[in-house]
């Protein structure tokens, strides 16, 4: 489990890295945490011809509220995010997600950035950034762009970003007000990739009725989904178990997982209604515990 | 083959070399700099036996290429003891408690129980087993390493001020 | 109060310190000027036929010094052997002619480092065609399957009913019969290290240097029979660390490949296997076993025979694996009063990786049917499940007790362990919770495991399934010297694994010399120098080992009393050896300390006894007790001389929406006799457990319908984290073997033989209520979960229109 061969070369800057990129033709990959690609690499499965390090770019990292909108810097660090009170505070389905990324070493290393881009169906940040709508900024030698995380997967492991092009920043919305958020996923051991997850965040009224809410399921279909349509069955209503459970329904009947070793899809769709439900609870649970 | 200079502060001693520069840290510390404690024990990332500390913080040295390490200070568990020998309060629990039958984890263990230790002197048990979540071992069903992190947290507490 | 001033003390071990402070030296540091590493082309089928081999880009590749296939091994080597006689079946390290599973190896290639080598990998070009395959044992035993090794013939690489009593008679008399199948998914122990060896000939001495991460019976001697060198041309370093084994770290394959290659480069040649290679191709699988139990039972519990028919998915080559079935004859029985016994064991060939040792040698899978089914004759007849396994313990007054397949249990008092344990578990208490955790609509259940670990390793499965193979004894050896300064130290035949012999044997020397063990040296031989041994297997070292110790150090007294019964003119009766230094029984004044007795035998010749050997030093080598016989014609063999007892109590709750076991609580009661060391014993138990809890619920060697291995990483083959490992309490008790030294047994295999059957036995407590039961290993969550929703599917339809 040696890599094949490659050059390396460490940006000193987004400018730096974007030519680096250009210059490389489509050959060369970013690395950051190097947390998913290294061990791609050693297993042959990747073999980039140059490795462009942009870790430590200071551009890239540093995690800012900016009225309505948490900036993370991509180059952040997973375990920056975690120990974050801003992320704690504002984002908290961003809070409660970022503990199940791995172990802790790996979110030593980690960044949300790299996360985002590699797009593994069942990581818990791309879920989160497509179940928020997150919008992510990036960087090519043509200049800068923005794309919506809900609009970014295409498949597994497979998005839009041009290959010189750069995540440099991913923006969150803030939701203010009665405001909670939930998180499960099904790992095998905890720490591992989910079979499947949800995420969910909903905002009450004064009344106690589900004012919007946003639900995201991962691991359950080629990319991280947003279910918009389920999450709109809760808009106006008080959340109780009928209605969630419907909602889970409605969420589940849009995964299309696969089978594997670890569960059939019929498991992992009734997986997904599963943590949806629990998703939602917690939830709804923290948004009426806001006075 | 490629190659690269790589300069590292290990165990607080300046080290310095050129390498492959599709050396893993692990290959790199174990094969370059000739300290053979941290092992190997996957390569992708999964078992813990190859973590080091890699400015203070506990990683795995598999997941990293050596060249993405310059200029960074890297400790591993040749470094845990004091200058003179003496064993690191964590390493003497490990010892008191057998917290290792065969060994091949123990340095991974014992470093992400250090870096526990150090961001957190009084863990509770939900922090020790948090914190040693991502080193395997196969040997002690963890139960005797937890009880050392226990016992080192006791005596390290029982230090008086 | 223990008679004993060391043995059984809390004590920090000798091996401890050089593993915390990363002085460990394992295979992969050890290294060697000029150095090559292996990798290895593998086999992407699970069978077709070689055809031709392109190696000349891999051999243009700057830095590559070999390539070699198959043809070539098979040229100069012989094949590997086997526990049975199948000379149709042989194993090279390499493929020969076809490839039988995917990972098998069918290239090795030789670099300069690693990287490069497999770099050459990926450049050698194999023609394959492929050929039909089978992957179910059932299947390969059908007419017209495919077979995995043509000139054999079948499939079948093993099959014997042995009868031992009046099955039929028993059957007829019995109010009840209840069948019962399970199926023991294939796992193994996976240590964090891999397989490794590194291998060096020896121009100037005509001598192959090995080092490897070994643990192997007879090892040498098989490296020498592939190699065609004499036993002597092979010296195996037993002081390499083993980054742990618990039965797996055969690699004898590995072994005749490096030392093939080293002596053909002329160079030393290392092969760490990655973890890929390990997983996929190491030949490390474990028993992957289906089984039938019927058992014959009365209204009131009493079990009066068993039939159990066990069939094993051996994989590609057979090694030593099919002798997992053999073992278990030796506690067929379990800790019951079973009276008669039909065993069926079928070894099968399919097209997977083979099968190896794993902790236990077999017994852990048989345990787990046993106890599933004395489980479900409790549900059966509406009785407590611990009530019906009481009503079938042998008791302690009953020992020795020769069960139904010959073999005598050497003590035990199994009654006393469990009321202990359920004492400790607050049984009623915990019940309580379970009854809780139910009202509240939540699945909980209560498991039992009660089981043997048979221990002390004889050889005796070997002539019981192989008459050609007349091997009756297991020896084990320890040589104890007294240098001339007084020092001890003493010298083993072995390599460890994490299993403290040094501890162990430090500690025994200490008790009987009356010395502190931390003054007491303990060094590995290599394999010329060692006596005979045969390695840390078969939960054997506390006894083997350390009876050899104790053998060794008791000379080393007769001869110091000796010494001294010369210089004082005393009988030696009336002399009294106490802490090295000997007394007169009958002048406390007349005596001589240690370094007066040390002083004798080492320089005062004249002072020595006539005829007496100058120096102090012995060397002991013990058969294994009760060893040193065959079996008889139907089958009636000792297996192993001591058995250890542990009984399990553990409760789970099983998550109904995912399917998840959690362990709430876990209590082991343990009796291994003497223990020599509290802290060793307790870490393998607790180890035992975290590895039976894997086999349980996490770990499978699952293969797809191409015959691809689909657990070939850490990823997907899931080693438990301490998250997943519960706080275990373990309950200590002590019967001692009448056997051995100090009235140990072993305990290297403990938990692991009885954790399996208590996870299965409290996750199927909780799914009771339900109706369901589930009885297969591992009990993954999306096996429940669909269990579950196929329970609820089937209520809806009952209750519809």
């Amino acid at each position: 489990m040696k890599a094949a061969e490659f050059a390396y070369a460490r940006a000193l800057s987004v400018a730096d890295a974007v030519a680096l990129l250009a210059a490389a033709a489509g050959e060369a990959k970013l690395i950051a945490g190097g947390q998913t690609l290294v061990p791609l690499m050693a297993m042959r499965l990747a073999r980039p011809a140059l490795l462009v390090d942009i870790d430590g770019i200071a551009e890239l990292n540093g995690i800012a509220m900016v009225g309505d909108t948490l900036r993370i810097g991509a180059g952040t660090r997973q375990a920056e995010i975690e120990r974050s009170g801003l992320v704690g505070r504002e984002v908290r389905l961003l809070a409660l997600a970022i503990g199940h990324v791995g172990h802790g070493q790996i979110r030593n290393r980690g960044t949300i950035g790299g996360s985002i881009a590699h797009g593994d169906p069942a990581a818990e940040l791309p879920l989160v950034a497509v179940t928020l709508g997150a919008t992510l900024l990036t960087e090519t030698s043509a200049g800068a762009g923005e794309i919506s995380a809900r609009d970014f997967y295409l498949g597994p492991m497979t998005t839009t970003l041009p290959a010189d092009a750069l995540i440099t920043r991913i923006d969150l919305p803030i939701w203010r007000g009665r405001v909670g958020a939930g998180f499960h996923e099904m790992s095998p051991r905890r720490g591992d990739f989910a079979l499947a997850a949800a995420a969910a965040q909903v905002e009450l009224d004064g009344r106690g009725r589900c004012r919007r809410a946003v639900i995201g399921v991962g691991g359950a279909a080629p990319t991280p989904i947003a279910c918009a349509d389920a999450a709109r069955l809760l808009e106006g209503r008080t959340l109780d178990d009928t209605l969630i459970a419907a909602a889970a329904s409605a969420a589940a009947a849009l995964t299309e997982p696969a089978s594997d070793s670890h569960g059939s899809a019929e498991y992992r769709r009734r997986l997904t209604a599963v943590l949806v439900a629990r998703a939602l609870k917690d939830a709804a649970t923290m948004a009426r515990a806001v006075p | 083959m490629n190659r690269q200079a790589v300069r590292l502060t290990v165990n607080g001693k300046p080290w310095h070399g050129e390498v492959p520069t599709r050396l893993t840290l692990v290959d790199c510390l174990r094969e370059e700099v000739g300290l053979t404690g941290t092992h190997v024990g996957c390569e992708h990332g999964v078992c813990g036996a190859c973590s080091v500390l890699l400015d203070g913080e506990p990683v795995r040295s598999c997941l990293m290429f050596a060249v993405q390490a310059d200029g960074r200070a890297i400790t591993t568990v040749e470094g845990l003891a004091a200058p003179d020998g003496a064993l690191s309060p964590l390493q003497d629990a490990f010892w008191e408690c057998h917290a290792l039958q065969c060994g091949y984890c123990t340095p991974g263990m014992l470093i992400a129980a250090h870096a526990l230790i150090a961001r957190n002197p009084a863990p509770s048990d939900g922090d020790i087993r948090e914190a040693l979540a991502g080193n395997l071992c196969r040997c002690t069903g963890y139960q005797q390493i937890v009880d050392a992190v226990r016992l080192a947290r006791r005596r390290m507490g029982e230090v008086p001020p | 109060m223990s008679e004993y001033r060391y043995v059984g003390r809390k004590r920090r071990t000798k091996e401890d310190r050089r593993f915390i402070t990363g002085l460990g030296r394992y295979v992969a540091d050890v290294t060697l000027p000029g150095m090559s590493h292996v990798a290895l082309v593998l086999s992407p089928h699970p069978a077709a036929r070689i055809g031709a081999i392109d190696t000349a880009a891999a051999l243009a590749l700057p830095g590559v010094q070999a390539v070699v296939t198959g043809a070539e091994i098979a040229r100069h080597t012989n094949p590997i052997l086997h526990g049975l006689a199948l000379p149709g079946v042989r194993w090279y390290p390499l493929a020969v002619g076809q490839v039988r599973y995917v990972g098998e190896w069918v290239v090795a290639v030789v670099a300069a480092s690693r990287h490069i080598a497999e770099d050459a990998a990926e450049l050698v070009r194999v023609d394959y065609e492929p050929m039909a395959w089978v992957g179910d044992p059932e299947a390969a035993l059908a007419p017209g399957a495919p077979l995995v090794h043509p000139d054999h013939g079948s499939n079948l690489f093993y099959r014997r009913t042995f009868v031992w009593g009046d099955v039929a008679g028993d059957f007829a008399k019995a109010h009840h019969r209840l069948a019962s199948k399970v199926y023991w998914g294939r796992s193994a122990t996976v240590p964090i290290e891999t397989f490794g060896v590194v291998a060096n000939w020896n121009r100037g001495n005509d001598l192959l240097d090995v080092w490897a991460s070994i643990q192997m019976p007879k090892y040498p001697d098989q490296m020498a029979h592939c190699l065609r060198l004499p036993l002597n041309a092979i010296r195996v370093h037993y002081d390499v660390d083993v980054g742990g084994s618990y039965g797996v770290k055969r690699g004898i394959k590995h072994s005749v490949l490096v030392g093939y290659l080293a002596r053909k480069l002329l160079m030393p040649v290392r092969l760490i296997e990655d973890r890929l290679e390990n997983m996929v191709g190491g030949d490390m699988h474990g028993p992957d076993r289906r089984f039938d139990v019927t058992l014959a039972f009365d209204a009131d519990g009493l079990i009066r025979s068993m039939k159990m028919r066990a069939l094993d998915d051996i994989g590609c080559y057979p090694g030593r694996s099919p002798l997992q079935l053999a073992k278990p004859v030796g506690a067929i029985v379990g800790p019951y009063r079973i009276q008669s016994v039909e065993y069926e064991a079928v070894a099968v060939a399919t097209n997977k990786t083979s099968q190896v040792a794993v902790r236990g040698f077999g017994q852990a899978p048989t345990n787990y049917a046993i106890e599933t089914a004395i489980d479900r004759v409790a549900a059966h007849l509406g009785m407590d499940r611990l009530a019906v396994r009481r009503r079938n313990f042998i008791q302690s007054h009953e020992f020795p007790y020769r069960i139904p397949s010959g073999t005598d249990y050497d003590s035990g008092d199994y009654d006393a362990v469990l009321t202990k344990t359920v004492a400790r578990a607050k049984l009623e208490a915990l019940i309580a919770r379970r009854d809780a955790l139910r009202a509240e609509g939540r699945l909980a259940g209560i498991g039992f495991a009660t089981c043997l670990e048979p221990s002390g390793g004889n050889g005796a499965f070997e002539p019981l399934f192989n008459p050609a193979n007349d091997t009756t004894t297991w020896m084990e050896s320890c040589q104890v010297k007294v240098d001339a300064l007084g020092g001890v130290t003493a010298t083993i035949a072995t390599s460890t694994a994490g299993q403290g012999h040094q501890t162990l044997v430090a500690t025994v020397t200490g008790e009987e010399l009356g010395f502190d063990p931390d003054c007491i040296r303990v060094v590995h031989a290599d394999s010329l120098q060692a006596l005979p041994g045969n390695s840390p297997v078969a939960s054997r070292m506390a006894i083997m080992l350390g009876g050899a110790a104790a053998g060794a150090a008791r000379q080393i007294k007769e001869r110091v009393l000796a010494i001294a019964a010369h210089n004082l003119q005393r009988p030696v009766d009336r002399l009294v050896y106490r802490e090295g230094a000997v007394f007169d029984l009958d002048n406390e004044l007349r005596t001589l300390n240690w370094a007066e007795l040390v002083r004798i035998a080492h320089r005062k010749y004249h002072q020595m006894p006539p005829g007496m050997e100058p120096g102090l030093q012995a060397s002991y080598v013990w058969e294994v007790p009760k060893g040193g016989t065959m079996p008889t014609a139907d089958g009636r063999v000792q297996m192993y001389p001591c058995y250890s007892f542990e009984c399990h109590i553990a409760l789970v709750e099983i998550d109904r929406g995912t399917g998840q076991v959690a362990i709430r609580d876990w209590f082991m009661g343990h009796d291994c006799g003497t223990v020599i060391n509290p802290d060793i014993v307790h870490g393998m138990s607790y180890g035992g457990i975290a590895h039976g809890i894997g086999a349980a619920l996490y770990e499978e060697f699952a293969y797809d319908e191409n015959g691809q291995l689909v657990a070939g990483s850490f990823v997907d083959y899931l080693l438990p984290s301490v998250h997943e490992i519960p706080e275990i309490a373990l309950v200590d008790h002590c019967t001692p073997s009448p056997l051995t030294p100090m009235g140990q047994k072993g305990s290297g295999e403990s938990g692991y033989l009885g954790a399996p059957a208590a996870v299965a036995s409290a996750v199927n407590d909780a799914l009771s209520p339900l109706g369901i039961t589930i009885d297969r290993l591992p009990m993954h969550p999306s096996r429940i979960e669909q269990a579950l929703a196929d329970k609820r599917a089937d209520m809806g339809e009952r209750e519809g229109p």
